[in-house]
């Protein structure tokens, strides 16, 4: 009865210390448990790998900000890399103000990594990879850019004419386009799916944080996406597929971050026990 | 009236009626039309951010001058706002602009521009760490709140336990098939729920949809005075 007591009035900031706690330690000392690789992510990985000609197109939509990018960034990350590792030219795309800056940060991290790693296969801002630059409208944008992508855009995020640069040889509109992996936590993937996918048919991947991973499951049966990397398990899972592959050196954030995850949720799991024991003792007490 | 409501719904109708018409319609005549009102849309777009920075600095405008409580965190909105604007036109969102290398001749193009440094040191992490916030939170509810008190609250506490512990590599170190278990559950029980969910929804836009074609839904509009 003591314990159940002990549970009943236990302040708040154990639990938040303890989660801290749970959070931080597994960062010092990692355990790297193995992963299973999922069909919806190993179906992504396969399709770049297997189904796009060298000098193909992926388009990435980095449709997020700061506060899901614990999950999104390493997925944009490790496809941006898998995609210039098959000589796939990559086009970053956003229909988020904030989306602008993110994707930048990642076309940074990954020609860095990819240069230092790939000295004898260097690759090139505005030759293999850019941002198209930020235009307002949402599935206005996704609509126009079904119709011409330079018209849409005229320049890249860094300011050059989208016409003169190399990355953008021979790209039209969405017929041009391989495959899109479209990166966000929120209802924008629906625009993308609805109006390029569904109106212009281009080739979708999905990539969203866990919690809205459950979703999009209908649009992988209905074979709308082909593939789907959910959570930071997503792409710890695509990152781990990329490492076999001896390519890309850059750091592995969702593998790295995935004992803290599993610590969490084990965490949580102990907590809803205790919380249920605690209220069934007390329910059976107060009715006797 | 005519202007605050008639003028909105007729064009609302109007441009309803043909852009529907216009799908159906492969001449190039009707897929130029597509086109600008693409482009059309695109600029009412970005007008609708001065409405946005008209309004915020509006509401902390009047706070201010009202002193209503926790004033002072308007001004330090105010000022975020208009310094990260100032960067941003004069210092250059992706590459510095020549008028910022001009005054600070050490700045290089491929240098960070002020408005990405401010993205990468002082708005990444705030607005990571507020969200990060969101696990405390959570853990303090699945505690407190997850309680099995019917048989749908256990049906629900027993699926969030399968699927939280078998989207993480322990739980597959628990019970190696419980990945698969998790996508089944995803698969077929959350998605058929999700499908009807879908389904109601897109039935509904097509109602509202048609209703403000038709002029039938008003609201959009506003009250009006």
């Amino acid at each position: 009865m003591k314990f159940i007591n002990f549970i009943n009035n236990l302040d708040k900031r154990w639990i938040y210390l303890i989660l801290a706690l749970c959070i931080i330690i597994p960062f010092l000392f990692p355990v790297g448990f193995p992963m299973k690789t999922t069909p919806p992510v190993k179906s992504i990985y396969d399709f770049i790998e297997d189904s796009i000609p060298e000098g193909g197109v992926v388009l990435i939509g980095a449709d997020y900000d700061p506060s899901t990018m614990a999950e999104l960034h390493p997925m944009a990350k490790v496809v941006a890399a898998h995609a210039l590792s098959n000589n796939l030219r990559v086009l970053f795309v956003t229909l988020y103000p904030q989306g602008a800056g993110m994707a930048q940060d990642v076309i940074d991290n990954v020609l860095r990594e990819w240069n230092k790693s790939n000295p004898d296969n260097p690759k090139e801002l505005g030759k293999d990879i850019t941002l198209l630059a930020y235009v307002p409208g949402v599935s206005a944008v996704v609509l126009k850019m079904g119709e011409d992508i330079l018209q849409t855009f005229n320049e890249d995020g860094y300011g050059n004419k989208l016409s003169e640069l190399e990355v953008m040889k021979g790209i039209k509109n969405y017929n041009n386009i391989n495959l899109m992996v479209e990166l966000a936590g929120s209802s924008v993937v629906l625009t993308w799916l609805i109006y390029a996918n569904g109106r212009y048919g281009l080739k979708m991947g999905i990539g969203t944080t866990a919690v809205s991973a459950a979703e999009y499951y209908s649009y992988l049966q209905s074979k709308q996406a082909i593939g789907m990397l959910g959570g930071l398990k997503g792409a710890a899972e695509y990152e781990h597929l990329l490492d076999e592959k001896k390519v890309y050196g850059g750091r592995k954030d969702a593998s790295i971050g995935m004992d803290a995850q599993s610590s969490a949720h084990i965490f949580f799991i102990i907590l809803i026990i205790l919380g249920n024991i605690a209220y069934f003792v007390k329910k059976r007490k107060e009715g006797k | 009236m005519f202007v605050r409501r008639t003028l909105p719904l007729l064009v609302s109708a109007v441009f309803g009626v043909a852009l529907i018409l216009q799908f159906f319609v492969p001449h190039p005549a009707s897929k130029n039309f597509y086109n600008m009102m693409l482009d059309w849309l695109i600029i009412v777009s970005a007008f609708t951010y001065l409405i946005a920075v008209q309004s915020t600095v509006e509401l902390h405008f009047t706070k201010i001058k009202r002193k209503v409580e926790g004033w002072q965190y308007s001004i330090i909105v105010l000022i975020a706002l208009f310094v990260t604007a100032f960067l941003g036109v004069f210092g250059g969102a992706f590459m510095p602009t020549t008028l910022w290398m001009k005054i600070f001749p050490s700045v290089k193009p491929s240098d960070t521009t002020p408005l990405m440094y401010t993205y990468l040191y002082m708005q990444m992490p705030m607005q990571s760490t507020i969200f990060s916030l969101l696990a405390f939170y959570m853990a303090s509810a699945a505690f407190r709140s997850f309680r099995a008190r019917s048989f749908d609250a256990t049906l629900l506490l027993i699926t969030a336990g399968i699927v939280t512990l078998g989207r993480v590599p322990l739980g597959e170190f628990i019970y190696k098939g419980l990945p698969d278990v998790v996508e089944w559950i995803l698969k077929y029980p959350n998605m058929a729920a999700q499908r009807g969910i879908l389904i109601g929804v897109q039935l509904g836009i097509i109602a509202t949809s048609i209703k403000i074609i038709l002029g039938i839904e008003g609201k959009y509009l506003g009250g009006g005075k």
